[in-house]
């Protein structure tokens, strides 16, 4: 008897669960898909299907502007965090320096400042350096939270992997560029893919750097464009253009996370070594 | 085609020294086997070799170079290692290939001649496309050794390769390794094993490693039959040397000694540099002891165990001292009651003597001056 009531508490909160994080999504999709007075039904199932505010969302001028802005932005933070995190990590977890401790720690601390904190400072920066309204100053801006945590991360996995491997590919003749290149990389797919997709991730959504850096409409990344889509009147709040665009922009993610997936794969060091 | 020269070779971690100048030649071709017990450098001293550690202190010659500062590659050495460390995510072939790739304008033909080459003297053609993960230990290790020799190393160095293997893949590729050594008569190879049958059969010489200072260096039979000190006489035979504390009666062409718990032994040695009263340790290898009925044996006592083994029995005595049992290793099966009295005796050309300090104490060899 305690055997079927645990079984069925047990899914019950799974599907609970499931249904407390599909829910917002699910209702977006809902809600795009609606037209005129429809969007101001309460329904929990699909009642019309129009693709009005798709195609409304996609012709609005800049909204795929917008799009390949956040992708490009995207792209390249997650290009060159992971690059520098690499080369960091194999200083930070194989090359014995003095401070290196301190060092680590301190990338850490770097993440514990609130966007909100640096924002003034870094806005400064961003008129100084002559990139205000490019996507240069997003790019630059975002790797200050994506840097601390891919590298955090990989120098953790790459302390991790085998001594003797790194030994036998010095032996062999290799150099440092080299064995992280040939050697080390092809052995940290896994947490070159978790911790890249976190960063595209975070870089996609990221709002108030967003913001704050650039004032053009053409050079603006989507969670920027979508808050800032307006209805035909002030009053007005176009929801059903709104939710197309967020699914759109929602699709990418899930699109990169179904590809990957596959590439986490554990034991990719098995057979190396013995063990 | 390289010999190797060590001289005042040191290695320090931090301020804990760990090799204290170690002096060693190694022949061009020679079979070399470090040995001695755990934590006694000899891994040490390997990767000091390797380039995989820095010298701190001495020079390391390699063919007439010193290459102190240069890195393993420049040093033409190659090196198998105990866990194998092949890349996880490289084919067999690719493993093997792997170094020959780094070499910039090595034509893609020349690799591959190499690579097959090597796998058909370990014999592992057929596995060269499967990944590391999806073969055996002992394959693995031959994959492993086959990545060294792909790559012609001048010096071939081997930590410990067998200690992975289970007991009869470990005397196959003993075996494996003898005849690559064969094959490969211009290369230098060391070896660094605890294991003593290893040692005794590949070694050309073996070196003795205690502490991080070598103990003594000879041949295997040199090292089995005179040993420098008490140090290499007990650590190499299995069981070890028996060692008895002993008094030195007389001394002259012939040393009378008075070994604690057996009765006196006159050794046909002139023990120079003894004298007469002094002390000394009296060595007796197990295997040189035999049954006997005398009525006054030079060493007599109780059987506490017996442990046969098939082709010999071990036969723990019990002469007197305190907790240290007298071992003798008979041959074949025999059948001791435990408890009973048993009189034992050894050629007195067999046994060894060593002064108080444990230094071998030899027959003296006249030198010219
Ligand atoms: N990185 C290091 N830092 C400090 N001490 C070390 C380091 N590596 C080795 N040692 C010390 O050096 C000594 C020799 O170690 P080594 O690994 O050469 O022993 P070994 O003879 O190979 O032993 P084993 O048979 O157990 O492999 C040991 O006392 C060890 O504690
Ligand atoms: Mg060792």
């Amino acid at each position: 008897m305690p055997y079927v009531v645990k079984r069925t508490g047990f899914y019950a909160l799974v599907v609970f669960i499931v249904l407390f994080s599909i829910f917002p999504f699910y209702y977006a999709i809902l809600t795009s898909l609606k037209s005129g007075t429809a969007l101001f039904q309460v329904n929990y199932l699909p009642v019309d299907f129009s693709l009005s505010n798709y195609e409304g969302v996609l012709s609005n001028g800049v909204f795929p502007t917008n799009i390949l802005n956040s992708v490009i932005v995207a792209v390249v933070v997650v290009a060159i965090s992971l690059f520098l995190a690499v080369t960091a990590a194999y200083a930070l977890s194989r090359i014995n320096f003095a401070g290196r401790g301190l060092l680590l720690l301190t990338i850490l601390a770097v993440s514990m400042f609130p966007q909100i904190a640096v924002l003034a400072g870094l806005f400064e920066m961003v008129r100084w350096a002559g990139v205000y309204n490019t996507l240069f100053s997003l790019i630059f801006a975002y790797m200050i939270f994506t840097l601390p945590f891919t590298v955090w991360v990989l120098t953790t996995f790459m302390r991790d992997l085998p001594i003797e491997i790194e030994e036998a590919a010095i032996v062999d003749g290799a150099s440092p560029f080299t064995i992280v290149m040939r050697v080390f990389l092809p052995l940290m797919w896994p947490a070159l893919v978790t911790t890249g997709l976190l960063a595209f991730i975070a870089a996609w959504n990221e709002f108030l750097f967003a913001l704050t850096f650039v004032s053009n409409n053409s050079t603006r990344t989507v969670p920027v464009a979508i808050a800032l889509l307006s209805g035909a009147s002030e009053q007005e709040i176009p929801w059903g253009t709104i939710m197309a665009a967020s699914v759109i922009v929602t699709v990418p993610l899930i699109v990169l996370v179904l590809i990957f997936q596959r590439k986490i794969i554990s034991g990719l060091t098995a057979g190396g070594v013995k063990g | 085609m390289a010999n190797l020269k060590l001289a005042k070779v040191k290695k320090a971690y931090g301020s804990v020294e760990v090799l204290h100048g170690i002096d060693l030649d190694i022949r061009a071709g020679e079979f070399v086997v470090f040995v001695g017990p755990s934590g006694c450098g000899k891994s040490t001293l390997l990767r000091v070799i390797a380039g995989l550690e820095d010298i701190t202190g001495g020079t390391l010659e390699i063919g007439g170079r010193v290459v102190n500062s240069l890195t393993p590659k420049q040093r033409g050495i190659a090196m198998v290692f105990q866990s194998y460390a092949l890349y996880p995510h490289m084919t067999v072939y690719d493993n093997m290939a792997f170094g020959l790739t780094l070499e910039k304008g090595k034509p893609k033909s020349e690799i591959d001649a190499k690579v097959r080459e090597a796998a058909r003297i370990l014999q592992i053609e057929p596995y060269l496309d499967r990944l590391p993960k999806a073969l055996s230990g002992g394959q693995r290790q031959r994959v492993a050794i086959g990545r060294a020799i792909t790559r012609d190393p001048q010096v071939f160095l081997f930590d410990e390769p067998l200690s992975n293997l289970d007991a009869a893949l470990r005397v196959q590729t003993r075996i494996e390794i003898a005849r690559l050594h064969e094959k490969m008569a211009g290369t230098t190879m060391i070896y660094v094993t605890h294991d003593q049958v290893e040692a005794m059969t590949l070694a050309d010489r073996i070196v003795v490693l205690n502490k991080g200072h070598v103990e003594q260096v000879g041949g295997p039979m040199e090292l089995y039959n005179s040993p420098d000190n008490l140090f290499v006489a007990k650590f190499l035979g299995s069981p070890s040397m028996n060692i008895l504390p002993a008094r030195i009666e007389s001394v002259g062409a012939a040393t009378r000694v008075v070994p604690e718990g057996g009765s006196p032994v006159d050794l046909p040695i002139a023990a120079v540099g003894t004298v007469a009263g002094g002390a000394g340790h009296l060595g007796i290898r197990p295997e040189d002891l035999s049954l006997t009925d005398e009525a006054n044996p030079p060493f007599r006592g109780t059987v506490v165990l017996t442990e046969s083994l098939g082709e010999v029995t071990l036969v723990y005595v019990d002469i007197g001292r305190a907790d240290e049992p007298f071992v003798a290793k008979l041959p074949g099966e025999v059948s001791i009651p435990r408890g009973s009295q048993i009189g034992l005796t050894a050629r007195p050309q067999s046994m060894r003597l060593f002064d108080e300090a444990g230094q071998a104490v030899r027959p003296q060899v006249r030198r010219a001056a």
